[in-house]
């Protein structure tokens, strides 16, 4: 599903250059639960960025489900986070003025999905992280926990075969952060493919394999 | 097709904003209502100016004789030209593109007496030609007509206020006699004026009688006063044709230009006309001034709206969103700010426009340089035509900055 061979990315600035990644390899496969650990600096972000078809690598090679992923027009790295991936963050992001069930069916907008139709299938998928009675209320009114369960339903709805998720539990205390990771877990039963970037043990430890990063490099 | 989130995202922005969105408002709605009303204004001048014309042909050359400054052919100077109506046919026969010449003799203020009632008006000698060179409204009976003028009848076309001052309310008035001057005329008809205010009411105190009555009754022959034509063209390009062939008749010396009174209300129309196309130029100069930097605001309000909505943007194109949906957002946003503002702009110039002339009307203003103030709707369209435009000008360069906006830098910005 993932597949990425001698990947570089270096940042550059007006004096230097910070070497990031460093000619990484990961092959991840269909229907795996994966999580990437390391120290921050480590590249871990900037690795899920470049799976996320948020940001560009200077060198190497990454296939998304047996696309290459390199030098895509803006438009058709939208249309490609919109059809393959779902994300979640850490800080949740969700759109304060648009009510759960707005935010969730979001990304059917960009798919040209009627609102009506949009708005039913974002009440379901609310109804499976368990908030379809906090379907009308606003992002603020809700607690973390119940953010990112949103988040999450807002990341499957497209139907994408990966879920990329930056830090999902950072932001919220242990029990909570056990409740979001179950539901990843369900949804990697459903059969999609999850990588969580965290530097928690725990959490990275309910996966069914852990990426370690340091300086660059996977070791 | 109605686009329900595109508009909530839009309204949310605005009332999310009230103040910033008011001030953004405020600069388009100030530019769009000094245009509206500037625009208004200059009609009114127009208005007012052009009503003096009331509905007068505008090709009409008046002719009147002065007295002569050169000696000619054994003339001497300061001899004083009488025109009569020998005159007016050797124009009709010399220059074809007349269309109508129309004498006039006034006989000056005559004293009408009916039923104990006496009062003095003015009263002019005319043929039937001159209610086509400066026309009136008959109410009642009708005009002097062409067998009048060969009769020489007596009748008489009497102003309304005339009639009021003579006639009861229910009173038959076409076919009593009246004392003018110590003769009784019949009257034929009642006119009111054209023009308006001041001017009216000084119309509607004249009365008319065919010119050849007067020629008889002050045993003039056929002399006539003075008189106007209308010309089928460029009014001054025969006027000195006209002007010749007078001279010829009358022994004046060729370049004696003084010997001939004449004005052509072509050529005074043409200025006025010309004046308030100036006028209407320099009102659209500074009023798509005002408007430009009422844009420039909204451009720039826009411009930290996208600063501020980055992160809400990087959202929308990590779930996404294609870069050419974010400028459709941005530019909606804009579109939808300057058209609103500028109508409520256009409302408000509209109304207060609407207001003044119904003050006026009311409190019996009359201005000979302002009437009916007033904006048309092709002014309107335009108006809001540039708005349009103005309003994607606004919000073209923060659309593209929003487009470019890099989602990873975009979602880290707390």
């Amino acid at each position: 599903m993932i597949s990425i061979s001698n990947l570089y990315k270096s940042y550059k600035t007006d004096y230097n250059t910070l070497e990031v990644l460093k000619g990484l390899d990961v092959e991840i496969e269909e229907g795996e639960f994966v999580s990437i650990m390391g120290s921050s600096g480590s590249g871990k972000s900037t690795l899920l960025n470049i799976v996320g078809i948020l940001d560009e690598y200077d060198s190497g090679e990454y296939r998304l489900s047996g696309r290459l992923i390199k030098d895509l027009s803006q438009k058709d790295a939208a249309i490609y986070r919109n059809e393959l991936l779902g994300f979640v963050f850490q800080s949740f992001n969700l759109l304060n003025f648009k009510s759960a069930v707005e935010n969730v069916a979001l990304p059917l907008y960009y798919k040209k999905i009627s609102r009506k139709e949009r708005l039913k299938l974002a009440e379901e998928y609310l109804d499976r992280v368990g908030l379809k009675e906090w379907a009308h209320h606003l992002p603020n009114q809700m607690s973390g926990g119940q953010q990112q369960r949103v988040a999450i339903a807002r990341a499957l709805i497209s139907d994408p075969k990966v879920i990329l998720a930056d830090e999902p539990t950072g932001a919220l205390d242990s029990v909570t952060s056990q409740e979001i990771i179950d539901i990843f877990k369900e949804v990697n039963n459903d059969g999609k493919t999850v990588l969580i970037v965290t530097h928690e043990k725990e959490i990275a430890d309910d996966t069914d394999r852990i990426i370690l990063l340091r300086d660059g490099v996977i070791i | 097709m109605f686009d329900l989130d595109k508009w909530q995202e839009i309204f949310y922005t605005i009332t999310n904003n009230k103040l910033r969105t008011g001030l953004t408002a405020m600069g388009v709605f100030w530019g769009i209502f000094m245009l509206t009303l500037l625009l208004g204004s200059g009609k009114g001048m127009e208005n007012g100016v052009m009503a003096m014309f009331g509905d007068s042909a505008k090709n009409a050359l008046y002719i009147w004789p002065q007295r002569s400054t050169m000696p000619y052919k054994g003339f001497k100077a300061g001899r004083r030209v009488q025109y009569t109506m020998d005159d007016v046919h050797a124009i009709i026969d010399n220059v074809p593109q007349v269309e109508v010449v129309a004498p006039r003799f006034g006989m000056g203020s005559l004293t009408f007496v009916r039923n104990e009632k006496s009062e003095a008006y003015e009263v002019r000698g005319e043929t039937q030609d001159f209610i086509k060179i400066e026309p009136t409204n008959i109410i009642l009976g009708r005009y002097i007509n062409a067998l009048d003028v060969e009769k020489s009848r007596k009748i008489i076309v009497i102003g309304k206020q005339i009639r009021d001052i003579f006639f009861e309310e229910d009173e038959d008035v076409v076919g009593q006699y009246i004392q003018v001057g110590g003769i009784d005329y019949l009257i034929s008809g009642v006119f009111t004026s054209k023009r308006q205010g001041e001017d009216a009411a000084e119309d509607e105190r004249t009365a008319y009688v065919p010119i050849t009555t007067v020629q008889r009754i002050r045993n003039l022959g056929n002399k006539i006063g003075w008189f106007v034509c209308t010309i089928n063209g460029n009014v001054s390009a025969f006027e000195t044709k006209i002007i010749d062939v007078i001279k010829q008749r009358h022994n004046i010396h060729p370049d004696d230009d003084q010997a001939i009174g004449h004005f052509n209300l072509e050529e005074e129309f043409n200025q006025f006309q010309g004046l308030f196309i100036a006028i209407n130029l320099f009102v659209w100069f500074v009023g798509i001034g005002t408007l430009i930097a009422g844009i420039v605001s909204v451009g720039n309000v826009m411009l930290i709206v996208v600063k501020e909505r980055t992160r809400e943007i990087g959202i929308r194109k990590s779930l996404g969103a294609t870069p050419g949906s974010i400028i459709s957002m941005i530019l909606m946003e804009s579109v939808f700010i300057t058209a609103i503002s500028g109508y409520i702009g256009l409302l408000v110039g509209a109304g207060l426009l609407w207001l003044i002339a119904t003050l006026m009307d009311q409190f019996g203003v009359e201005s000979m340089f302002f009437a009916n103030p007033e904006v048309n709707m092709t002014t309107g369209l335009i108006s809001l035509l540039i708005l349009v435009c103005a309003g994607t000008f606004a919000g073209l360069i923060p659309a593209i900055q929003a487009s470019k906006v890099n989602p990873v830098d975009a979602l880290k910005d707390e």
